[in-house]
């Protein structure tokens, strides 16, 4: 247990934190490697000659009087090709050169690099010896999948004079491929990849306001509460609401370039389950496997807390990089609230003042800080790209006025509210839809009214009215039942069921409903409401209004999501004739 | 601080003396060359050793817990040995299997000590998500509440939320007597891990296990009632290193049984209080979840091995309540939950299984053709909303009277009626197929006008339904 004078050693450990001296040898927010097996953590106090250190492996067997190595730089993530298809824990770590390595269990200790250096990619250069670069800027392209082309940029910081590039052809990330002259003379040796600290926002030119939706083929949230590029939305949610799901099926279906999905603290079993699905999923729109554009981070509940504080940076960094190529990519967090419990986690071993429920006060900071890395953005290099975040939030006991979802919803600007009571009816996605909402509305009714429909507001409009009246007259039904109402009354009732069931319901285990696209969407609201409209025709007819449930074309309506997928409006119109038809029969019956 | 080196301990630090005894920690100074988490053992003077673990360490100072308690420990005299390695047990199928152990893994049974076997430290590792077989080979219990709608499946961490007094063992019992593959019998386990339950419950069980004649595969670590508190901690992650041998390396289908979670948080916030740490929920440490996820995450199974776990934590909610810490952080852990409901209990339904907060997240892959039948989940799904609705009913009818419903919602009481009586109902030892589940399932969905079944698709109405309405009909 021999120390140097120089060496830092540890001096406390209380599960992964752990306190070193002396401290100057560290700076704030530094890598380090703690300990004989290099266990890899990062200086988060400063204080007189003690740093404290969050360790992101299980700290089990560490004694006092061991050896920290101070790595020099902040925590930082590698950014290049090999990162689309892979998964990656917390901090990193490949996690199936881990299993190759390893076996089925995750031990702890240097684990070698986080993209992989043996791999061969082929690289176009295109600039030419002699160009002035600046950073962000494109030097070439790397194909990465069958989906996305790697765009290799000038990291940021670096500029000057490309005195060499590397022809057309196969390097590894260890080969130069690019020598940068700087104007003070200094010399950059570029490789395929470059390192960025996880806690620093990556530069970017210009910041846009987002324009256009984010289609997810969700039809609860691309009709009522749409999401827009670079936006954030927040999903809360007590366990059981669906969560899980609904971020798996905005993965799945979100048309995004890329998507970088977090699973940050919650269970093995859900990552293996995306694993297993997205390679064998087709983007609707590429027909490619979804897995071709899609980085998983997974750092289940059972590994070290601390890296699950990490996950978070990590997954927002890389999608960061991929904007600055010019993509726009879609980041889901889940659970945000699973991150924001290990910041109280740590905070409550260093012995920090709490503020509201054990939480620490820089809560509300950090978050906003995390949604603030949303944006659509022009990048250094000209290209307009975009991050959008959707974070998952589980508040204990399904209380939405506790500290995370509080927060949450003062920087999102969508909020999902998932509701038990719909969930626990299995009615899913549970999103309630009068205590939701989207401040993009207006942001991309434009998009709607050119692509899809010039009528979708007031579609939408009428639509969210029903289930208002809906709500309203929900309170009476509890009192005094349905039979109660009069017939127009009951006719909204009713149509909001419709609307309920055949709209805002959507199966994600159904192969054709799980995805909706905006035609579909579109189209199927204007079948259902137009029924309900003309069951006002019957109502005043003064039909009793179950006679209008009765002919065949309710079966249709109902039947509708499941069968057609919204390429073709045929169907859809020729049920609104149908529509007409039996409810004009229903008319004429009644006059004759 | 005295140390005591002498040629009995090879490896192991030996001192003498406590600073500071406080609730179920120690505290001793002076300690060099020790780890954090490492085992030790307290001697007291009478000369019986108890063990503990290292909670924390700084450069010359080791909180350490001690399972055992400190009662009767004295300042001066007790001497502490850091033996320099984790908590371990000594696992192997002939020596675990068919035996009882208390709560730190000492035979309860006058049996030997296990000594040949692999040495295992009870924390266990992750598993890598990437290593993992996502769970879909259905289990049935032969009890329809389960089977139909919350359907269990190998490798799953399905926890039973009861209250106090509720018959949570009973059904778990049932579960462990009449828990089947539909397609094959393999090698199977039961351990079963008590925390803090009555000497009569688990008793209970040691009958049950013995009347079904599986005793011989199970393995029972008992921390009684009366037991240390702070033991607690350590039984779970025993029973669990146990069922992860048996089941990885031994290829065998494990079935583990953890009861009741609630007295294993409350050790746990016992020792954070005792830290001194600041609490968060109602007292509960800050890494509640994450102790907690420790031990619910090690379920599952693993690629290229034959084996699974398939866990059962009970707990009984604080006052039946589930937004409680204790049953709120669980249901985000584990895959679903099946919750115990007391009018139901007290209707004297059982098992009185509330299906409407109960869930069963890895149903969807485990049911269906092939597994189960293929009208399996969307049955499953007219009945939580039918189920859903005629509870509706039923608090409208208890404010307007029956009378004045209309003639749906009375059909919807007369659903919810059926339900508990024919559906929920059955005996203790009554195990019914998967397909009779599913034809009562049938039976009660039928009770309603088609209009109504919105989740059912056409065909199957005419397949499987139609039949039923005949039959109800005569």
């Amino acid at each position: 247990m021999e120390s140097t004078a120089q060496q830092p050693h540890i001096t406390m450990i209380s599960g992964p934190v752990v306190k070193a001296r002396p401290a100057h040898r560290f700076s704030m927010n530094e890598m380090v490697e703690v300990g004989d097996e290099r266990l890899v953590g990062e200086v988060i106090d400063l204080d007189e000659d003690l740093a404290t250190i969050q360790v992101y492996e299980d700290t089990t067997g560490l004694r006092p009087g061991a050896d920290v190595y101070a790595k020099g730089l902040p925590l930082y993530v590698e950014l290049g090709p090999g990162l689309i298809g892979e998964i990656f824990d917390g901090v990193q770590r490949p996690l199936e050169v881990l299993h190759e390595k390893w076996g089925d269990f995750i031990r702890r200790g240097k684990t070698g690099t986080a993209l992989p250096r043996d791999r061969v990619w082929q690289f176009t250069p295109s600039v030419r010896p002699g160009a002035m670069v600046s950073p962000g800027e494109i030097l070439g392209e790397v194909p990465e999948s069958q989906l996305i082309t790697h765009r290799i940029l000038v990291p940021p910081g670096v500029q000057g004079t490309l005195e060499r590039i590397v022809p057309e052809g196969d390097y590894t990330l260890d080969d130069i491929i690019a020598v940068i002259r700087s104007t003070s003379d200094k010399i950059h040796e570029l490789k395929l990849f470059h390192r960025w600290p996880v806690r620093k926002i990556r530069p970017y030119r210009e910041r846009l306001v987002p324009s256009e939706p984010l289609i997810t083929g969700q039809r609860v949230i691309d009709t009522f509460f749409p999401l827009a590029r670079g936006g954030t939305a927040g999903i809360p949610g007590g366990f059981g609401t669906g969560k899980t799901v609904t971020q798996h099926q905005l993965s799945k279906w979100a048309d995004a370039d890329i998507i970088v999905y977090i699973g940050c603290g919650e269970r093995g079993n859900e990552m293996t389950g995306v694993l297993v699905d997205l390679p064998k999923l087709l983007d609707p729109r590429t027909q490619h496997p979804l897995i071709e554009r899609t980085i998983l981070i997974a750092n289940t509940s059972d590994m070290p807390v601390a890296a699950r504080e990490a996950s978070i940076y990590t997954g927002v960094t890389i999608a960061e990089y991929y904007r600055d190529m010019g993509y726009d990519v879609a980041l889901m967090a889940d659970s945000t609230s699973r991150w924001a419990e290990a910041l109280r986690e740590i905070s409550g071993r260093l012995e920090e003042m709490p503020a509201e429920e054990g939480f620490p006060a820089y809560l509300a900071s950090r978050l906003a800080a995390f949604y603030e890395r949303a944006g659509q953005v022009v990048s250094l290099a000209g290209k307009k790209g975009s991050v959008t975040l959707i974070g998952a939030v589980s508040p204990p006991g399904g209380d939405f006025s506790e500290p995370v979802t509080m927060h949450t919803k003062r920087f999102v600007q969508c909020f999902w509210a998932l509701d038990k009571e719909l969930a626990s009816a299995r009615y899913f996605p549970a999103i309630n839809y009068l205590q939701s909402y989207s401040a993009y509305i207006s942001v991309v009714e434009p998009w709607w009214t050119e692509k899809v429909g010039s009528t979708w507001r007031t579609l939408r409009e009428k639509t969210i009215n029903i289930l208002q009246e809906d709500s309203r007259l929900q309170n009476i039904v509890k009192l005094l039942g349905e039979e109660a109402l009069p017939d127009d009354q009951k006719r909204i009732i009713e149509g909001a069921r419709f609307i309920k069931n055949d709209f805002l319901q959507q199966s994600a285990f159904d192969p054709v409903d799980t995805y909706a696209g905006p035609e579909k969407q579109f189209l199927l609201l204007d079948v259902i409401l137009h029924f309900i409209e003309r069951l006002a025709d019957v109502v005043k007819a003064r039909i009793p209004l179950f006679r209008a449930m009765e002919p065949p074309v309710v079966a249709e309506i109902h039947r509708l999501k499941f069968t057609q997928r919204g390429d073709d409006p045929g169907p859809f119109r020729s049920i609104k004739e149908q529509i007409d038809k039996e409810i004009n029969a229903l008319l004429h019956r009644q006059d004759s | 601080m005295e140390t005591v080196t002498g040629p009995a301990m090879k490896g192991a630090l030996e001192y003498i003396g406590l600073d500071r005894i406080s609730g179920p920690l120690v505290v001793i100074s002076g300690v060099r060359g020790v780890g954090f988490g490492e085992v030790v053992e307290v001697v007291p003077s009478d000369g019986q050793s108890r063990q503990g673990r290292i909670l924390s360490i700084s450069e010359d100072v080791a909180v350490v817990e001690v399972f055992e308690g400190t009662s009767g420990l004295a300042q001066p005299t007790t001497r502490v040995r850091f033996l320099g390695r984790p908590f371990e047990i000594i696992v192997s199928r002939e020596e675990v299997l068919g035996r009882i152990f208390d709560g730190l893994g000492r035979p309860l049974d006058g049996g030997p000590v296990p000594l040949r076997g692999e040495r295992r430290n009870i924390n266990g590792l992750p598993i890598n998500p990437v290593a993992r077989v996502y769970p879909q080979d259905f289990i049935q219990t032969g009890i329809s509440a389960i089977d139909g709608m919350n359907t269990l499946v190998r490798g799953q961490k399905l926890p039973i939320f009861s209250g106090s007094g509720l018959p949570h063992n009973d059904l778990a019992a049932q579960i462990v007597r009449q828990a089947r593959l539909l397609t094959e019998d393999e090698g199977f386990a039961v351990i079963f891990g008590a925390m803090g339950v009555r000497h009569d419950e688990a008793e209970t069980f040691r009958r049950s296990f013995e009347e079904s004649g599986v005793l011989k595969n199970v393995a029972m670590f008992l921390n009684l009632a009366d037991d240390p508190t702070v033991e607690r901690l350590i039984t779970p992650r025993i029973a669990l290193t146990v069922a992860e041998y048996l089941a990885f390396e031994e290829k065998m289908h494990v079935l583990v049984i953890l009861t009741d979670m609630t007295n294993y948080c409350e050790a746990l916030r016992e020792v954070a209080t005792s830290k001194g740490e600041v609490p968060s929920r109602k007292g509960y440490p800050g890494y509640l979840y994450s102790d907690l996820a420790s031990i619910y995450e090690r379920a599952g199974r693993i690629i290229d091995r034959q084996g699974s776990i398939t866990q059962i934590a009970i707990l009984t909610m604080p006052d039946d309540d589930i937004t409680h810490p204790i049953p709120d952080l669980t249901g985000y852990i584990t895959e679903g939950q099946i919750v115990l409901d007391r009018s139901l209990a007290q209707r004297g339904i059982y098992p009185p299984i509330n299906v409407l907060p109960s869930l069963s997240r890895l149903m969807s892959d485990g049911i269906g053709e092939g597994r189960t039948r293929k009208d399996h989940g969307d049955l499953a799904s007219q009945l939580y909303a039918a189920y859903a609705r005629a509870r509706q009913v039923q608090r409208l009818a208890s404010i307007i009277g029956e009378e004045d419903l209309s003639a749906t919602d009375k059909l919807y009481l007369t659903f919810a009626r059926e339900f508990h009586e024919r559906f929920l109902r059955q005996g203790a030892d009554e195990n019914r197929t998967i397909t009779r589940t599913l034809e009562l399932g049938w039976e009660l969905v039928m009770l309603l006008p088609e209009q109504e079944l919105t989740r059912l698709k056409p065909e199957e109405i005419e397949r499987y339904g139609r039949i039923k309405r005949l039959a109800v009909s005569h």
